[in-house]
């Protein structure tokens, strides 16, 4: 671990990746018969001591409804669901906890975005940006939308490296189009498209944009008001929080704006059977009881990544992400996609003669955990021919052994399969 | 190497992942359809030819993984000349084999046995089936109608 340090270049107090694991007791599961090296966290990533804490004692001394009890648990629950709030939202640097909106995850954000904001501004003619990067999820709602409306969506290419092409952008945001939806950092290849770039154009021509953060907020500084966008979705069991739970940052005055796309309980001000009231922001989007205890659990994960700070991890990942690319493109028959300067630590591949699902399952044997397939991004795939890759992501945990696993795993794949 | 991953990725196997028998279209054929496993994004496609309740022609396009592959090649050897009434207990006999390991004996398996490791790895099940599925597709399909050009 030492080396590690000498290599970002870090103060020795700085960070340690020794120290990390042990605040994430799955890390010392074996699978079958090995240490597990998990690199699935562009998946899912695993959750540190404090968040099942977190969990446990909610559950344990102050579950209850929020927003409706007069007894001390209901007010307890209240405070630690907008506390959390207020942990998310100091997270991403917004202005308000007013503009954070939990929801499931990044799905559930890109489809409250695309039914309450873009479906009544949308109709025939008009067009919706998305870049080829995407993630389903970033993609199929606004299809969605579209085929409700009329209106089309506009596809930003990316090059052979895996990067998003500028000038292609530039000519596709038109006077019809009324959002951009782009993410942050492909889930797929690793990608990080220009986003301030990408957002100045926008909003020159007066179209908001959309940052799928699912991939970032683990990685990266988030600052909602630096990059300027007007939506940033995320999902907490990327950031090491519980399943099940998100959130939505939009900007107040376009929230103010956007009707309630679910009814019920929690988002309304007054009902009578002639006319209903409804809540302000961001309860008018919270209908029905939610998930209080993720969203504790959520505030818990986004302490912990902000306790060893966002900077250090990036430059560990770093550090992982130059290495493994190094130990990796020396392996013959092996091409990494997703090679455009600036990406996260995802090393998306394929090896000659194989497919990925059998790199993976030979890996598994190892108790090396990667990701075989399309990664839920189909049409990149299809940019480059292929039906999927072997994707390892890393995360603040990983170490340089666990990427001396991976490739010794794929360099006995290969024998196996010579 | 770990005895699991042996039995999964047995010779014979790799041979038919190597080189697929009746990996070929088939123009005519009296029954075909098209299997896909969205987890992977593999597609294949199956080729019929039957005459009397029986199966004189098999051919298949596509697959994938090692498993995928030789598990479509495979099931065409294993088809050629059965009757059509026998494909069934084939299949489940096949399903028990690359699943629970249960073998009710109603058919013979010969060389499919090859497949038996699938068991140890769930994941991959889909992969051992797919060209079943899209066998049982094929023969579920209405018989194209005999063309007189
Ligand atoms: C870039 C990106 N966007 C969106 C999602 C969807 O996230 P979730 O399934 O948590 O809603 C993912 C997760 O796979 C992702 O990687």
């Amino acid at each position: 671990m030492k080396m590690d340090r000498e290599v970002v270049g870090l103060p020795a107090t700085a960070f340690d990746v020794q120290r990390v694991r042990e605040d994430f007791p799955i890390l010392a599961e074996r699978v079958r018969g090995h240490a597990l090296a998990y690199l699935d966290n562009a998946a899912t990533t695993q959750k540190p001591a404090a968040v099942i804490e977190a969990l446990g004692r909610y559950y344990r001394h102050d579950n209850a409804n929020v927003h409706r009890g007069v007894h001390a648990l209901s007010q307890r629950a209240t405070d630690q669901y907008e506390a959390a709030r207020e942990t998310v939202r100091r997270f991403l640097n917004a202005e308000s906890a007013r503009e954070i909106v939990f929801v499931r995850g990044t799905t559930e954000a890109v489809n409250l975005v695309a039914q309450s904001y873009a479906r009544p501004r949308l109709g025939p003619g008009d067009d919706i940006v998305v870049s080829a990067l995407e993630h389903h999820s970033n993609i199929v709602p606004w299809q969605l939308v579209c085929a409700a409306t009329g209106a089309q969506l506009r596809v930003v290419p990316v090059d052979e490296s895996g990067a998003f092409q500028f000038d292609a952008y530039e000519k596709l945001v038109g006077p019809r189009t009324r959002l951009v939806a782009v993410t942050q950092v492909s889930n797929a290849i690793g990608t990080l498209p220009p986003l301030e770039r990408i957002v100045a154009l926008a909003h020159e021509r007066k179209v908001p944009v959309l940052v799928d953060g699912a991939q970032a907020v683990s990685h990266l500084p988030v600052d909602v008001r630096a990059l300027d966008c007007d939506f940033y979705a995320f999902s907490g069991h990327k950031v090491f929080g519980p399943t099940g739970i998100g959130a939505l940052y939009a900007r107040g005055s376009i929230l103010e704006s956007m009707p309630p796309w679910q009814g019920g309980g929690d988002m309304i001000r007054t009902v009578t059977f002639a006319k209903t009231d409804f809540a302000d922001i961001p309860a008018r989007f919270e209908a029905g009881t939610p998930n209080i205890g993720g969203a504790i659990g959520l505030a818990a994960a986004l302490d912990y990544v902000e306790s060893i700070g966002r900077a250090a991890i990036a430059s560990h990942e770093q550090d992982l992400l130059d290495y493994a690319t190094e130990r990796l493109a020396a392996i013959p028959g092996l091409r990494i996609y997703g090679t455009a300067p600036g990406k996260a630590a995802i090393v998306s591949f394929t090896l000659e003669g194989m497919h990925p699902h059998d790199v993976g399952t030979i890996l598994d044997t190892l108790g090396v955990a990667i990701r075989a397939g399309h990664h839920c991004a189909m049409p990149l795939m299809q940019r480059y021919g292929i039906p999927g890759t072997a994707r390892a992501s890393f995360a603040l945990y990983n170490t340089r052994g666990e990427v001396d696993a991976l490739a010794a795993g794929i360099e006995e794949a290969r024998r196996l399969f010579a | 190497m770990s005895g699991e991953l042996r039995d999964l990725y047995q010779q014979l196997i790799f041979d038919h992942y190597k080189a697929p028998r009746n990996r070929h279209p088939m123009h005519g054929a009296s029954h075909e359809a098209e299997g896909h496993n969205p987890l992977c994004g593999d597609n294949v496609k199956v080729y019929l030819e039957i005459e009397d309740g029986v199966i004189r022609d098999v051919a298949f396009e596509g697959g994938g993984c090692a498993i995928a592959t030789a598990s479509a090649s495979l099931m065409t050897e294993a088809l050629k000349g059965r009757k059509v009434e026998e494909v069934q207990s084939l299949f489940e006999e096949f399903h028990h084999l690359v699943t629970d390991g249960e073998a009710p004996g109603r058919a013979e398996l010969g060389k499919l046995e090859a497949l038996a490791g699938v068991r140890e790895f769930p994941a991959r099940v889909k992969c051992a089936t797919l060209a079943w599925h899209t066998l049982n597709a094929a023969l579920a399909g209405r018989e194209r109608p005999v063309s007189t050009e």
